[in-house]
């Protein structure tokens, strides 16, 4: 395995979360692909420090750790607000979210 | 300049450190008062930003005024810039915190986490405006965006609220996922996540022809997909209407002022102490694509301005067409810009702030947010429709006020570096937006109240209140002291 292999992997991981956002008609896909895309970027750090910078730095492995733990963070965050859209709503389906336009 | 190991940096961090401290103590204090009316957590949370000032101005004049210094082995920076920012923050902060006091929106229930979740989102701004080290920005960046989809969607029982919450989420967290994506290409080409290195590597970089200068372009524009979401530029402005109007008028008013800010802060730490360098700027030429943004950003600001009903929804669009002015002094590359973009910050902390205070006051009295709610307010709250006038007027840039020595600065700087076509997409802007602040002051002065309602009396602390944003509107443009506050601020930054 090379880096270009892992650069691949990151940048299909990439797209399809960018696919999924934008096409997906339920909120909890929404969020699983922004994970998606939290995931290729920590992928790309782990990479990037197992190939690129010196075997001693390992502030890219660093990098992704804190981006997993800011993906949990957003979830979270992310979970509850789909919560507070359901009872008001009584959907989490976004095209059905839509009081504020114009 | 050797950084500063973390023990000894904590002396430095201490305007952070106390506001972690205070809004600890917030939510603390929040479960000990039983008496739920009590304001006692939002004094508590003045109090806070009020120390968190004097600490911010004690270290200055302490250590940060002559050189920066790196602080936690070069994460982040403390100099005169990010002390600039501070200030700025502290305030748009305490004025939110006065504007939560006496709005009647939130819920009596919760005031605890929201106090201290406004000193948290204070905490993130800071870092945005210091960070030196791509984590750091990222981290920053996303403390202040967690902290401000749960701040606007507070309004728990209300529809409005949360589906604003659900909104800026969606379109944030793709933003700042896609920034991080941009961030981690520029870790792999540049090897380090230093700022102060990553431009140096890339240009060496580029200019041996190891990196394509494409890839180095991808990268910037992911950057820039998270950092013109903060300041809400076109393409990545489409969340701010819907969200201003939405939220909580006081958490709209700290957004369009403070986050805005930060966001510029990070926008100018990022591309001038990362990318501003000449052997850069030969292979991707970021000021040109930033110019077109700008002439969007402004141009789409104001026209979608034009047919808006809501007051929070047009000052929503009024704030994306002023982040489209600022994003002019952005690629100037010439200290006069960015310290054109730091004196307008400052004044449009003022104007702003006081325009949505306003909005604040009608919809208390009025209960409405609409434009018609403001008719005969010129009969009914002379003081007030006179103070919303002074803010509209300085939003658009109408000489005596504030705003116009902003925009004068602004336009000049982009003169000077020969930018005619983007000094003209600006005036003309100018020109668009005069047309729908005229039209609250129409509604104010010469239209009358659908039923007849008596004359509106407000208490002596609003118009303490107001009158501090009425004020510096007014004479900001006539002190000296602020000029040479937002120039000595760019002096940090390296410039061509």
């Amino acid at each position: 395995m090379t880096l270009q292999h892992y650069l691949v992997i990151s940048a299909i991981l990439f797209t399809l979360g960018i696919f999924a956002v934008l096409t997906r008609r339920n909120a909890i896909s929404i969020l699983m692909g922004i994970e998606l895309i939290l995931n290729s970027c920590n992928l790309n750090f782990a990479a990037f420090s197992r190939f690129v910078t010196p075997p001693e730095d390992i502030s890219g492995q660093i990098i992704a750790i804190f981006g997993i733990v800011l993906a949990a963070a957003e979830a979270a965050v992310f979970l509850a607000i789909i919560l507070a859209i359901y009872r008001e709503f009584g959907s989490i389906r976004p095209n059905e979210v839509d009081t504020l336009k114009g | 300049m050797q950084p500063l190991s973390n023990i000894d940096s904590l002396l430095h961090f201490s305007p952070e450190i106390l506001l972690v401290i205070f809004a600890a103590a917030v939510i603390i204090l929040d479960l000990v008062v039983k008496n739920r009316e009590s304001v006692a957590v939002a004094h508590l949370a003045l109090v806070g930003c009020l120390c968190t000032l004097a600490a911010v101005l004690f270290i200055h004049f302490s250590f940060g005024n002559e050189e920066p210094v790196a602080l936690f082995l070069g994460m982040i920076q403390l100099d005169v810039f990010a002390t600039f920012f501070k200030v700025l923050l502290l305030l748009a902060t305490a004025a939110t915190i006065l504007f939560s006091l006496r709005s009647e929106e939130l819920d009596a229930k919760l005031k605890g986490e929201y106090y201290a979740l406004l000193l948290a989102i204070t905490l993130g701004m800071f870092l945005m405006a210091s960070s030196t080290n791509l984590l750091m920005i990222f981290i920053a960046l996303e403390t202040v965006s967690l902290t401000s989809y749960i701040l606007a969607g507070f309004l728990t029982h209300s529809p409005r609220s949360s589906e604003a919450a659900f909104k800026y989420i969606t379109y944030g967290a793709v933003a700042s996922g896609t920034m991080l994506f941009g961030l981690s290409l520029l870790f792999g080409m540049a090897g380090t996540g230093d700022l102060t290195q990553i431009g140096g590597r890339l240009t060496e970089l580029l200019a041996s022809g190891e990196v394509s200068s494409l890839t180095v372009l991808i990268a910037i524009t992911f950057v820039l997909a998270g950092v013109g979401y903060k300041i809400a530029s076109v393409p990545f402005h489409m969340w701010s209407p819907d969200v201003y109007e939405g939220a909580p008028i006081p958490i709209t008013a700290f957004l369009s002022v403070a986050s805005k800010s930060a966001g510029f802060a990070l926008f100018i730490r990022f591309f001038y102490t990362g990318f501003g360098s000449t052997g850069l700027m030969q292979f991707v030429d970021w000021p040109f694509m930033l110019a077109i943004v700008s002439a969007l950003t402004m141009t789409v600001g104001n026209l979608a301005a034009l047919p808006q009903q809501n007051v929070k929804r047009l000052l929503a669009y009024s704030s994306i067409a002023h982040g489209g002015y600022l994003l002019m002094g952005g690629v100037l590359l010439t200290s006069e810009g960015v310290g054109a973009i730091l004196f307008y910050l400052l004044v449009y902390l003022f104007m702003n702030l006081g325009a949505f205070y306003v909005v604040v006051l009608v919809a208390n009295e009025m209960g409405s947010e609409t434009i018609d709610g403001y008719r005969g307010l010129g009969s009914r709250a002379p003081l007030v429709a006179l103070a919303m006038v002074v803010f509209l007027a300085s939003l658009t840039g109408l000489p005596p006020l504030a705003g116009f020595f902003g925009k004068w600065l602004l336009f000049t700087a982009v003169l000077e570096q020969g930018y005619y076509w983007l000094a003209l997409v600006g005036l003309l802007n100018s020109v668009v937006s005069l047309y729908y602040y005229a039209r609250i002051f129409k509604v104010m002065y010469f239209e009358d109240a659908e039923e007849e309602t008596s004359h509106v009396s407000f208490s002596t602390g609003t118009f303490a209140l107001l009158s501090t944003f009425v004020i510096p509107t007014i004479f900001i443009g006539f002190l000296n002291i602020f000029y040479t506050f937002s120039n000595i601020s760019v002096s940090v930054l390296p410039m061509q």
